[in-house]
């Protein structure tokens, strides 16, 4: 495993290109392209304002950059450095802009969510797309990339619209059945779409391509509802966490629960591994010792080294009481995501913020529990085998794979927070982000 | 018991002192009875003699004796005067009554003693029942303390349960209570929002008009130039025809995917179907035959037709594929049906082991475990066999495979020597065999020319005797004398023409007298093989013959050669 240098880095903005070849970072008002490789500077944008936001087009050939304080969004173009673009909302002001799947459309949404405009970089048209709803996940796009699903609100009422991205057109409008739609996600295999309603009310639609509710799912009434959605990879599971610390999944067939998978503070199961981050002392090498003691010696006497242990069942876990009087509270499982070939799902329970749990999707039973030292901030499946990657906010990075996990101490001068990282798409390599910096990790073929 | 009296007799208040407080003390407990019992018994002489001579004295000789008749009268003693009236003393009859009054006393006393013990013991018995009614009485005591104890407590007990239920009666009243306000305050909270929403509606539009207003002054996108789409092709314009085919695409899209999720489906029900029928003949096949058990109901008899039914139906490929309601029915029945009675067989045995082992004497169950038993030592027996045998098999086969190297290859070399020996001599034999044939195929050649050379002679002989015997046939018709000769010669001649063929004399002179000719010519040769080289000419001749009996003169010189030879 090997690790790059640290970069400079603002707003957790470093991605990789969807062809996996550059890597896009931002700092503060400048836009880096970097080779994915190499790590060398390929190309160096400067944009207006401070960059809110960076997106890759689909081909890998345009990045956008939003400033959402200006309201202007600038789009580079890799062929053609000379090239520019600026999409300017005036008084309209941003909230959020996101590419179209073709790559030649951007979609800017409006301050208050007036609207959606949808600007071409192809010809001088514009549509515009009223009644936006303001809610987290209101714009969908399938995976093939053919259909856009708007969650909308007129009137008091929620309604979904289903466009074809090639031109636009409307195809489909319908209302649906919830209070306060919170979120829209379709299906990978571009067919279902599910939609759910705010946390006060437990409720899961699901509707076809088409528009037709095929079911609607509820688990209870009263306590609050869903925090997380994740479809499988293979459209065959959506699993719904709640802030009852449960994850309920449903199968594509008749769209009923097939399980529960409850997320207790304490594990009993002789079955599941559970893996505990312990600190290990540094061993501190007697003639090494100098003085002044170099930056390098003094950041490694004063990091805590830790490692996994094997935790005998029954464990108790860390567990934390929510407060009571407070709207959202950090309870339930906030933190939902299966593998790449279907076989596990990562869960987060944010009573329990500092263990990830792997369920196995096959058994429908846990399989590992890990328990770090401080609370997670952020796990992502490999996009090609089953690997979890999980950072909790220090200077360690852990990979669980089925064959066992591992810590990882990012080498550097110590004060390397990582907050975030995404994988590269070929699961070799992936970006670790920090508040200020961030560095890139390059995993060897026959890695955990 | 009784109060004993003292004797009021007069004479003994002297002794007083030894009686009364020995009847007094007859009072207290019987334990010291017995002492005076016995002290009773044995009286001390000295008292006993105070005792007597108290009662009768010299002067109250008379007076005492009557008084003493008197008494055993009463008694029932018979007078111990010797008459009715008189002072004559019987002392036969006192002697008697004395032996008489000890018996007595010694009956009274023996009564007595008994009396006691049984005194003593109703005693003691009335002690220990006292001493149980007061034991008894304190446990009755703490019994009923006990049950009120309980009975204090189930109240308690009671009382607590009435106020639990009572809590969870409340509890769950309040829980309605607050789960209606729960659902009225969700309802006022959505009326709110409404009406909240609502005027926020109003403001985005308001603050929408302005926006669009203030837009039309600035142009919002400014690119360096437009760039191409991204899958080369032109934009079209929205028209219905677009429509409908973006409707198309759509339903294409999903009716892809439901025919891949029932090609998907089709597939897992076939691999299911497949893997019950399996299932299903796996379970006929465990079943017992129902032939052999007349006595099952006649339902498994209805059944195994039906199973034989299903089979045959079942089993045909082309049904798998059907997926219509009532193949599928049928199938999922008989697999029931099939596994009920798989059930039931293995109860049945589970039944008739249970009851091998509680040793119920089901006769036919004995004996069928005894022929059980036999049968299994008999085919211990052939196993044992049969590994025995195997055992010298593998044994001798090891022996052939793993002997010696060299012995191996001795036995080879052996069979090899044997081979060669016996092709060595079939070689020579056939070489022997080849000169034999040579020589005799260069015999026949020779002879073949020496044939040839002396059938030419003999030609030319013949025609030279032929001319010479014309010659001299027309020279014997000029001379008479040499005519008969001749005549005869010519009849010999002719006689020879005619009779060459057929008289052996002749042929046998003509044959000497070629014979005499070419002696050396011939004979050496012949005679050694005779017969060889006859074969060998008369196949000829033979050969040659048939065709010669169409010309005259050819058998006449095939004869000639006949003779020749012969």
């Amino acid at each position: 495993m090997n690790f790059s240098e640290l970069f400079k880095l603002s707003g957790l903005l470093g991605r990789f290109s969807p062809d996996g070849k550059c890597l896009a970072s931002c700092i503060q008002h400048r836009l880096v392209v970097r080779d994915a490789s190499s790590l060398n500077i390929l190309q160096l944008y400067t944009c207006l304002d401070q960059i809110q936001y960076i997106e890759w087009s689909s081909d890998s050939l345009f990045i956008l950059c939003a400033m959402y304080k200006r309201g202007v969004v600038q789009v580079w173009s890799l062929e053609q450095p000379d090239w520019h673009c600026k999409i300017d909302e005036g008084s309209a002001g941003l909230v959020a802009s996101c590419w179209s799947p073709d790559g030649r459309h951007i979609l800017n949404t409006t301050e208050f969510h007036l609207r959606i405009t949808v600007w071409s970089l192809c010809t001088k048209s514009v549509s515009y797309i009223k009644y936006p709803k303001a809610c987290q996940q209101g714009v969908a796009f399938t995976k093939d990339g053919r259909y856009m699903a708007v969650a909308e609100r007129r009137d008091c009422k929620d309604f979904i619209s289903i466009f074809v991205c090639s031109n636009w057109q409307l195809l489909r409008h319908f209302d649906t059945e919830t209070q306060d739609l919170f979120g829209i996600e379709w299906a990978p295999n571009g067919c279902v779409l599910a939609a759910w309603d705010t946390c006060l009310e437990y409720k899961v639609l699901l509707y076809s391509l088409d528009g037709r509710l095929l079911s609607s799912y509820r688990a209870y009434e009263w306590p609050l509802g869903i925090k997380s959605i994740a479809w499988s990879p293979s459209s065959q599971f959506l699993a719904i966490g709640s802030f009852d610390e449960k994850v309920r999944i449903l199968n594509h067939v008749t769209w009923k629960k097939i399980t529960e998978l409850d997320h207790p503070a304490t594990i009993a199961s002789k079955k599941t591994i559970v893996y505990k981050e312990v600190e290990k002392s540094p061993t501190v090498d007697r003639e090494r010792l100098t003085f002044p003691p170099t930056r390098a010696l003094a950041s490694s006497l004063f990091s805590t080294q830790s490692k996994y242990e094997i935790s005998q069942v029954p464990v108790s876990l860390q567990y934390i009481k929510p407060v009571a009087d407070r709207a959202n509270p950090k309870v339930g499982v906030g933190m939902l995501a299966f593998s790449a070939d279907n076989c596990f799902l990562a869960t987060k329970n944010d009573n329990i913020p500092n263990a990830v749990w792997i369920w196995d999707i096959r058994k429908l039973k846990l399989s590992v529990v890990l328990e770090q030292l401080c609370t997670i901030q952020c796990f992502q499946w490999d996009p090609c085998q089953p690997r979890l990657a999980v950072c909790t906010g220090s200077s360690r990075m852990y990979l669980w794979s089925p064959a066992g996990c591992v810590v990882v101490q990012v080498p550097g001068e110590g004060d390397f927070q990582i907050m975030s990282l995404s994988w590269h798409s070929s699961g070799d390599s992936m970006l670790l982000l920090s508040k200020d910096h961030f560095c890139v990790c390059y995993l060897e073929r026959e890695e955990v | 018991m009784g109060d004993w009296k003292a004797i009021t007799v007069p004479v003994l208040s002297s002794d007083s002192k030894n009686i009364f407080p020995y009847t007094s003390e007859r009072k207290r407990s019987p334990a010291s009875m017995n002492s005076q019992v016995l002290r009773l018994s044995l009286p001390s002489s000295k008292n006993m003699h105070s005792f007597f001579s108290a009662f009768c004295t010299e002067e109250n000789l008379d007076q005492s004796i009557s008084y003493i008749d008197r008494e055993l009268t009463t008694l029932g003693f018979p007078s111990i005067y010797a008459e009715s009236k008189g002072k004559e003393i019987n002392l036969v009859s006192i002697i008697n009554c004395l032996n008489e009054l000890l018996a007595l006393q010694h009956k009274n006393l023996r009564a007595q003693e008994e009396v006691e013990m049984q005194h003593l013991k109703l005693g003691s018995d009335m002690d220990h029942l006292q001493n149980c009614y007061a034991k008894l009485k304190e446990q009755l005591e703490l019994s009923k303390r006990e049950i009120v104890g309980l009975q204090e407590r189930d109240r308690q007990l009671q009382s607590k349960n009435r106020n639990l239920h009572q809590l969870l009666k409340n509890e769950k009243d309040e829980v309605q209570k607050l789960q209606n306000i729960i659902s009225s305050r969700a309802t006022q909270y959505n009326h709110d929002m409404k009406r909240k929403e609502r005027e926020y509606n109003k403001l985005k539009e308001r603050l929408h008009q302005l926006v669009m207003n203030k837009k039309d002054k600035k142009l919002a996108m400014e690119v360096l130039n437009y760039v191409g789409r991204a899958d080369g092709k032109r934009g079209s314009w929205r028209t219905d025809k677009t429509e409908a085919r973006n409707e198309e695409e759509m339903y294409k899209v999903l009716l892809s995917d439901y025919e891949q999720r029932q090609k998907q489906l089709l597939l897992e029900n076939a691999e299911l179907k497949k893997v019950l029928q399996q299932m299903k003949k796996d379970i006929i096949s465990l079943l017992p035959p129902q032939k052999q058990k007349p006595k099952e109901r006649s339902e498994d008899g209805l059944v195994l037709s039906d199973q034989e039914e299903d089979i045959g139906e079942l089993n045909k490929e082309n049904m798998w594929e059907l997926s219509c309601e009532t193949v599928r029915e049928q199938l999922t029945n008989s697999i029931r049906k099939q596994w009920r009675m798989l059930k039931n067989h293995v109860e049945k045995l589970d039944n008739q082991v249970s009851r091998g082992h509680s040793g119920a004497l089901n006769a036919k169950d004995v004996i069928s475990r005894e022929d059980y038993e036999l049968e299994t030592e008999r085919l211990e027996l052939e196993i044992q066999q049969c590994k025995e045998m195997i055992k010298t098999q593998q044994q001798l086969l090891q022996q052939q495979l793993t002997c010696d190297d060299d012995t191996t290859l001795l036995l080879q070399d052996c069979y090899l020597l044997e081979e060669r020996e016996r092709l060595q001599e079939e070689w020579r034999l056939f070489r022997e065999q080849k000169k034999n044939f040579e020589k005799e195929r260069k015999s026949f050649t020779e002879a073949a020319i020496r044939l040839g050379l002396e059938r030419k002679a003999f030609e030319e002989d013949r025609g030279a005797w032929l001319k010479h015997q014309f010659l001299s046939m027309t020279a014997d018709c000029k001379s008479e004398n040499v005519t008969t000769p001749s005549a005869f010669i010519r009849s010999n001649l002719t006689d020879g023409v005619s009779l060459l063929g057929s008289d052996p004399d002749i042929r046998s002179v003509r044959s000497a007298s070629w014979q005499r000719r070419p002696p050396s010519v011939l004979s050496p040769t012949v005679s050694p093989e005779p017969c060889q080289i006859s074969h060998y000419i008369t196949q000829n001749s033979v050969a040659s013959e048939k065709p010669a009996a169409e010309n005259m003169p050819n058998l006449w010189v095939e004869s000639d050669d006949k003779e020749e030879t012969e």
